[in-house]
């Protein structure tokens, strides 16, 4: 091994050097230059975010441990486009008087999350799998509890840490049953040793839920509205969409890559979780009023729609997740971010107090609606192709039942998506929330989110591009 | 450009312009502008459809054309029209022409509420012209979603509730049809070829019929319900009654009119012999429709409930006539979405613009209108009478039709629906003539409505219009019916040797 093969970790690599420069940036900066440092972050990452689109060599390190392919490297990148938005809608909050001393370490901890992330999904053998997945959740607990002097927030970290602990405990615990029936941990040797003992299914539905709570899988949800509803929303945003994205990714390739030969077994444990998911998360979003929340509930119905992809097995399958995602991105992030501008502005984020808005401020209702439109999944926003695709992979497999309740389920979706779209645009409100603007660097985020709901569903090279390197089970 | 795209580009392009304009002035002349376009071009469409089939071309689908969207699912954006498709854009561009000069005052968020309506005119443009289940699905669920937004806010009475439950139920109908549709497409190659959406390539595959049983009703009640099938109408009366004039013109002279296309050519078309053996469940749900909308009808007070719970019944008897699944009652099924198009589009037209003088929608608080408002009542008098059927008018010409079909199955099934739906016509005419009394003559009730003006300039183009339209449907049917029969054949002949498989049970 010399150098050079060392730089097919250039995205983990360049990662890691942004968070220690940025380090040493604000130990260096003096007090009066220390505003620089968030901007020069931001055009930094940028040139990461570019970089990680040029064309890198696909190979293993380290006997097996890590390895990457044209499919890692784009899921790579999708997660890069991610985390550039909520940095940028991060941005006008993390310079507020109150978070004057700690900024930059928002920064870090969330590069040093992300890198686990990237470590994660770059995994060949379940060590390095649970070391990036530990990498990605412990810095997340010191996020969820940014605002210190918050209950609110310091609640959502602690639940946040003991929810992770205990998953994690679940997932090693299962993993020790993999390696004492399999003799190893590598991803192609359990895959070769693999068969339905019961010790090793056992196992597998231990590793099942672990995952399930990290993408916060009915019945392993409960953690989530509190922790989202608690953190800052920046952080909110970042955990269920980008957090969120990374674990499905890696559940999906270790499940069409490892688990190949107990597929009986994960697709019937995915249907019922799918259904549940799905319809208990719309039952719960009905009745949030905090925006928050119900975004939140969202989210949980939304993860259960990626199980439709996921249940398909095949090569149409993972593509219609992975598209999914990125839209899912760009939707929700959208949403979050109007929610964030209006969170700084005001600090209101109940959706009474969006009543009216469209009268006040009828840019960030348009986009709002937008987003919301593209989470349900109507035409012409991604949205509707997102979820197009995944009904279609899953009907490919036969779920014809699934896709009905599925499509059942988006429909209930959208009378709560519709409600905040009725108080922005129906409801009066004597005292609307007065007409603001927002930073640039809030509009650049908003504009991007724009684009990618608008643009992605048409053109249809990013679908097909994601489509050629996708991969089926065998 | 291809011509018949431009039947989605031209709305496009008129969204564009609206934005560009400040105020309701602006915003109604580039409406109108461009929707006038729209009806040249419909013209235009239908002349070169009649002279390409005088000249003999005999392509099942016209002015076709089609490109690849997502290669690998292969998706397609393909286009092209028969007869059916011409006439029904013929209909949308006369109804979304009539329905700008309707809204001509719409003072509250003047420019929003022209794109919504637009939006919503582009989505059902869109849906005639494809030939591709994908994109057919997206301008579907495109036409549906501006209603919400259309009637929850210009809308009246109970308009949250009503814009609400509108859409709810039509996305739920979106809901079985994805299903449908999906079904249709994994079992396009039976022939072992690549999966399509496309309707033609799927017409030529067999489908098999158990998947056919499976997948027929998931499409035909996913379509039924924008076409107002009993039980699954009940988004419709409190839909039309709280939407503002325009939207309800739009979406009961056009929009219900996807379902019932959308029913044949999809579900009957591409499942014949699933349409077959279910058909029996659909005609009784169908003839329940056409009487108990007609009774509904009677029992109302407010002029916009009465339209709404007509539109119920007439809407039924194009689903009825459908079902039927022999040429002549088809036939008479298109003409009826045409006439009842028209004629809808003209009473919801009529009952915004007395409601805009009067205040009141409700019949018993008026009475004598002729005397004051004689332009409005003398057009609503002829609404009346081609609802009811009255020889010279569309009405006549749909309904005639559709009996003389439908009594052509000699079997007692058959004819004792047929025999029960048509008591509808004497249901119809009587609360017609009930409104057109009260309503129109005797004395004048309220002082108020002495000095009331007739029709605006703008008000007469739209009414105009559309009276022309219900005249010449029926004094010139010939025209329309040779079109649509010339497009029915190939349709019919994939339903005919099948038919009149009436279970036993019912013989």
């Amino acid at each position: 091994m010399n150098l050079s093969d060392l730089m097919i970790m250039r995205h983990e690599l360049l990662l890691t050097l942004l968070a220690v420069s940025i380090l040493i940036m604000d130990l260096g900066a003096g007090p009066k230059h220390r505003y620089l440092v968030l901007p020069v972050s931001l055009i930094l990452f940028f040139v990461n975010l570019i970089i990680g689109f040029l064309p890198v060599r696909e190979g293993t390190l380290f006997g097996g441990m890590y390895h990457t392919s044209g499919l890692i490297i784009l899921m790579k990148n999708i997660l890069n486009i991610g985390f550039f938005i909520v940095m940028l809608q991060s941005f006008t909050w993390l310079k507020k008087e109150e978070n004057k001393l700690k900024m930059s370490e928002f920064y870090v901890l969330l590069l040093a999350t992300l890198i686990g992330m990237n470590f994660m999904i770059s995994s060949g053998d379940f060590l390095m799998f649970y070391l990036g997945l530990e990498l990605a959740t412990i810095p997340m607990a010191a996020l969820a509890a940014y605002v210190h002097h918050q209950t609110r927030s310091a609640e959502a970290g602690i639940k946040l840490i003991l929810i992770s602990a205990l998953s994690s405990g679940i997932l090693l615990f299962g993993l020790s049953m993999i390696y004492g029936t399999t003799g190893s941990i590598f991803f192609n040797e359990v895959k070769a040793a693999y068969s339905s003992e019961p010790l090793q299914v056992l196992g597998f539905i231990f590793f099942f839920a672990g995952m399930g709570f990290k993408i916060s899988l009915v019945p392993f949800h409960l953690w989530t509205a509190d922790v989202y509803e608690g953190a800052p929303v920046g952080v909110t945003s970042y955990l269920s969409v980008i957090s969120k994205g990374a674990a499905v990714f890696i559940f999906i390739l270790v499940l069409y890559t490892v688990f190949t030969s107990i597929d009986f077994l994960w697709k019937d444990l995915t249907y019922i979780i799918a259904v549940l998911t799905m319809t208990i998360g719309n039952l719960f979003a009905l009745r949030q009023k905090n925006l928050k929340r119900l975004l939140a509930f969202s989210s949980i119905a939304q993860a259960g729609f990626i199980l439709l992809g996921i249940i398909a097995g095949s090569k149409l399958g993972m593509a219609s997740v992975i598209y999914f995602i990125l839209v899912y991105i760009f939707s929700n992030l959208g949403a979050f971010g109007v929610v964030a501008a209006i969170h700084d502005h005001t600090g209101k984020e109940s959706m009474d107090d969006y009543n009216g808005l469209y009268h006040t401020n009828p840019r960030l209702s348009l986009l709002m609606m937008l987003s919301l439109f593209s989470l349900a999944g109507i035409p012409p926003v991604a949205g509707f192709f997102g979820k197009f695709f995944l009904f279609t992979s899953a009907a490919s497999g036969g779920y014809y039942w699934l896709v009905f309740i599925a499509v059942l389920n988006a429909t209930i979706s959208l009378y709560y998506y519709l409600l905040v779209v009725k108080a922005m645009f129906i409801n009066k409100n004597d005292h609307p929330i007065e007409p603001f603007s927002s930073d640039i660097t809030t509009r650049l985020g908003l504009l991007i989110c724009t684009a990618g709901i608008v643009a992605l569903g048409f053109y249809n090279t990013v679908y097909e591009l994601i489509n050629k390197l996708s991969i089926g089970i065998n | 450009m291809h011509f018949l795209n431009l039947f989605v580009v031209v709305p496009a392009l008129t969204i564009v312009a609206i934005l560009f304009t400040r105020d309701l002035k602006g915003a109604r002349w580039a409406s109108a502008v461009g929707m006038s376009i729209q009806l040249v071009l419909a013209g235009a469409l239908v002349f070169m459809y009649l002279s390409a089939r005088n000249a003999g071309v005999a392509d099942e689908m016209l002015f076709t054309a089609d490109s690849t969207w997502f290669p690998s699912l292969n998706i397609r954006y393909a286009i092209g029209v028969d007869g059916i498709s011409v006439a029904m854009i013929a209909l949308t561009a006369v109804v979304i022409f009539a329905g700008v000069f309707a809204s001509w005052e719409m003072e509250f968020l003047s420019r929003e509420f022209f794109i919504s309506l637009i939006l919503l005119c582009s989505g059902v443009f869109g849906f005639f012209i494809s030939l591709d289940l994908f994109t057919m699905f997206l301008f579907y669920e495109l036409a549906v979603i501006p209603m919400y937004l259309l009637i929850g806010i210009w809308g009246s009475g109970p308009k949250e509730y009503s814009a609400m439950k509108l859409t709810l139920m039509l996305m739920g109908g979106s809901a079985l049809l994805t299903v449908g549709i999906l079904g249709l497409y994994f079992h396009s190659a039976a022939a072992g070829g690549q999966h399509t959406f496309h309707i033609l390539e799927i017409a030529k595959t067999d489908i098999p019929v158990t998947a056919q049983r499976f997948f027929f009703p998931f499409t035909f009640i996913g379509f039924g319900i924008l076409g107002a099938l009993f039980p699954l109408h009940t988004w419709s009366p409190d839909g039309h009654s709280s939407a503002p004039t325009a939207v309800s013109m739009l979406h009961a002279g056009v929009l219900m009119k996807l379902g019932g296309y959308g029913c044949f050519r999809v579900a009957m078309f591409l499942m014949p012999e699933a349409a077959n053996e279910m058909a029996w469940i659909f005609i009784i749900l169908t003839t329940i429709s056409v009487v108990y909308g007609a009774f509904g009808a009677i029992w109302q007070k407010d002029l916009k409930y009465i339209n709404a719970y007509s539109s119920v019944s007439h809407c039924g008897l194009v689903l009825f006539a459908l079902l039927m699944m022999n040429q002549t009652a088809m036939n008479g099924a298109i003409i009826q979405m045409i006439s009842h198009g028209l004629m809808t589009a003209l009473f919801f037209a009529l009952i915004g613009m007395i409601y805009s003088r009067t205040h009141t929608r409700i019949i018993d608080q008026m009475g004598g209108l002729m005397k004051v408002i004689p332009f409005l009542s003398a057009v609503y008098v002829i609404a009346g009478l081609a609802s009811l059927g009255l020889p010279g008018l569309s009405g006549f010409v749909a309904e005639a039709t559709i009996f003389v079909g439908a009594f052509q199955h000699a079997d007692t099934f058959h004819r004792v629906v047929t025999i029960v739906a048509t008591t509808s016509i004497v249901i119809t005419a009587v609360y017609i003539l009930r409104v057109i009394g009260i309503l129109l003559l005797g004395p004048i009730k309220n002082e108020h409505f002495e000095h009331l003006g007739d029709a605006h300039w703008y008000e007469r183009i739209s009414t105009i219009i559309l009276v022309l339209g219900i005249a010449g449907i029926g004094l010139a049917p010939l025209w329309l019916s040779d079109m649509i029969n010339f497009s029915l054949a190939p349709i019919i002949g994939k339903l005919s040797g099948l038919v009149n498989d009436v279970p036993l049970v019912l013989n």
